[in-house]
């Protein structure tokens, strides 16, 4: 059974631990060039999978940047999204964590894989609730290109990736999914 | 956990599962977070009409289930018996099926007839949500009290609570009885004979008429009003003697050894079956219960939404 389902599916390392790591090094040294000291900068993890990659941003900005005090949040978009009652399942909410003030600042969103946009235009709509930020900005570690469905496009982009619809580009972390790397998985 | 509520309309708790309360009450902690915010709307269900038709008085439960849906930026009609056409004489199903033909995808509804709601949903094609069927069922009010008893004490399982007043007229007593047995508390109920209803030990529920004696047992105690209007006969001699043996005061609460939480669905006759000082007391809920039923409303709103066809 197991190996049926495995032969089904073909899956193909994009980027391995020490690709990534690089990535997100250089991905911090960007958001540092442009926000400094980070006083008027908030960063937010997109629910539910961006979130470990502003974790690990946020480690790097703390230990190679002496970054104590950045303001980190997350950000659940699952009520602003424009398929509820289109998909087959309700979708679950996950958890808002903003106990920051976003009014006048500049923030930076953070996800793992740039698909559609769709995902991102629900987080603009939501990030509203919290106030009026000076300037939104988007950094994603995987950029999907040629297939959006909206025009909004990544400041910082870790890695552009072409894959088609039935794939799946699904990012893996150590501390939830026992390793670091990106996939792309053909059905 | 599943994503999805087992039923399609909220008729009563009896016909919910343990995993619906469950998952309702995960969705309402997301809800209360959001009505935390400086803006406390999400666009959810912005292509939801919603007509709450109340055939019977309301304040909370009425505009808590309006605020709710407008939370959630549904279309909202609203209705009430007093100033429409069933004073002249129009049937149930009719008034329903005029307001659908207007492309309303749910109703909440109040009804002085016990099973109002259950007959509606199986007449006519929208969610149903019981706001109230007479003495049968209240299944929003039992979903919060639960939830603040979880947001209180950190679970409901294993919790003692007692039921205190007119058992017998209490549609909020029913679901609660249900909705706190389906979690895995204890309860007792506790009132004067004439106003707790013959059997209602095979609901798994025990009797206890001495109020001390139930305190003393329990961790929450939710104090219930005594429902005048719909007494047809006395049911105690007097006020004065009710309150002698059913009220909660100051003086009986601190002649327990321990600390307990009060509860009270509203409206309050301070002063029959609860004094003011314990009402606005640190040891009563009454205004988180109110708080909470917002958020838990905008859940079961949002989950019963979800399974309506586009």
């Amino acid at each position: 059974m197991w190996q049926s389902t495995i032969s089904l599916m073909s899956r193909k390392v994009l980027l391995d631990s020490n690709q990534l790591n690089i990535i997100l090094h250089r991905l911090a040294c960007q958001l540092v060039e442009k926000h400094t000291d980070f006083k008027e900068t908030v960063l937010i993890g997109i629910q539910p999978r961006g979130i470990y990659v502003a974790e690990r941003l946020e480690k790097i900005l703390k230990e190679e940047y002496g970054l104590d005090d950045i303001k980190m949040g997350q950000l659940d978009i699952t009520f602003y999204r424009d398929d509820f009652r289109r998909g087959e399942k309700p979708l679950e909410a996950n958890k808002t964590r903003i106990d920051f003030i976003v009014e006048d600042k500049c923030v930076v969103f953070i996800d793992d894989v740039l698909y559609t946009g769709r995902s991102i235009r629900a987080a603009l709509t939501a990030i509203q609730s919290f106030g009026r930020p000076k300037e939104i900005e988007l950094l994603s570690l995987i950029d999907r290109r040629f297939s959006r469905h909206l025009p909004i496009q990544p400041d910082y982009n870790g890695r552009q990736v072409d894959a088609i619809n039935e794939e799946k580009v699904k990012v893996s972390w150590k501390e939830n999914d026992g390793e670091d790397a990106v996939y792309l998985i053909s059905k | 956990m599943s994503s999805e509520l087992s039923v399609k309309h909220l008729l009563g708790i009896k016909y919910l599962k343990p995993e619906d309360i469950e998952l309702i009450f995960k969705t309402a902690d997301h809800f209360k977070e959001v009505i935390n915010r400086p803006i406390k709307k999400v666009p959810s269900l912005r292509d939801i009409t919603i007509a709450n038709l109340f055939f019977e008085n309301s304040t909370r439960t009425r505009l808590s289930f309006e605020l709710a849906e407008k939370r959630l930026s549904a279309d909202v009609i609203n209705f009430s018996a007093a100033s429409s056409s069933v004073k002249k004489g129009e049937t149930l199903i009719d008034t329903v099926n005029n307001i659908l033909s207007m492309k309303v995808d749910m109703v909440v509804m109040r009804h002085p007839n016990p099973g109002a709601g259950i007959f509606l949903s199986r007449h006519v094609n929208a969610s149903i949500v019981n706001a109230g069927d007479g003495a049968h069922e209240h299944p929003t009010q039992a979903l919060l009290d639960s939830y603040s008893i979880r947001e209180r004490l950190g679970d409901v399982a294993g919790k003692k609570v007692v039921i205190v007043g007119d058992i017998l007229h209490s549609r909020v007593a029913l679901s609660n009885i249900f909705a706190l047995k389906l979690q895995g508390a204890q309860v007792k109920v506790c009132g004067p004979k004439t106003l707790i209803p013959k059997h209602i030990e095979s609901l798994g529920v025990e009797v206890e008429t001495n109020l001390k004696a139930a305190l003393e047992w329990c961790d929450v105690a939710n104090m219930l009003r005594v429902q005048n209007e719909r007494m047809d006969i006395s049911y105690f001699p007097s006020t004065r003697e009710y309150v002698k043996q059913f009220g909660l005061n100051k003086r009986l609460l601190d002649s327990l050894d321990k600390e307990i939480v009060i509860m009270h669905p509203g409206p309050i006759n301070r002063g029959v079956e609860i004094t003011s000082d314990i009402a606005d007391s640190e040891h009563a809920i009454i205004l988180d219960q109110v708080q909470n039923g917002v958020a838990v409303r905008m859940a079961v709103i949002y989950l019963l939404a979800a399974k309506i066809k586009q």
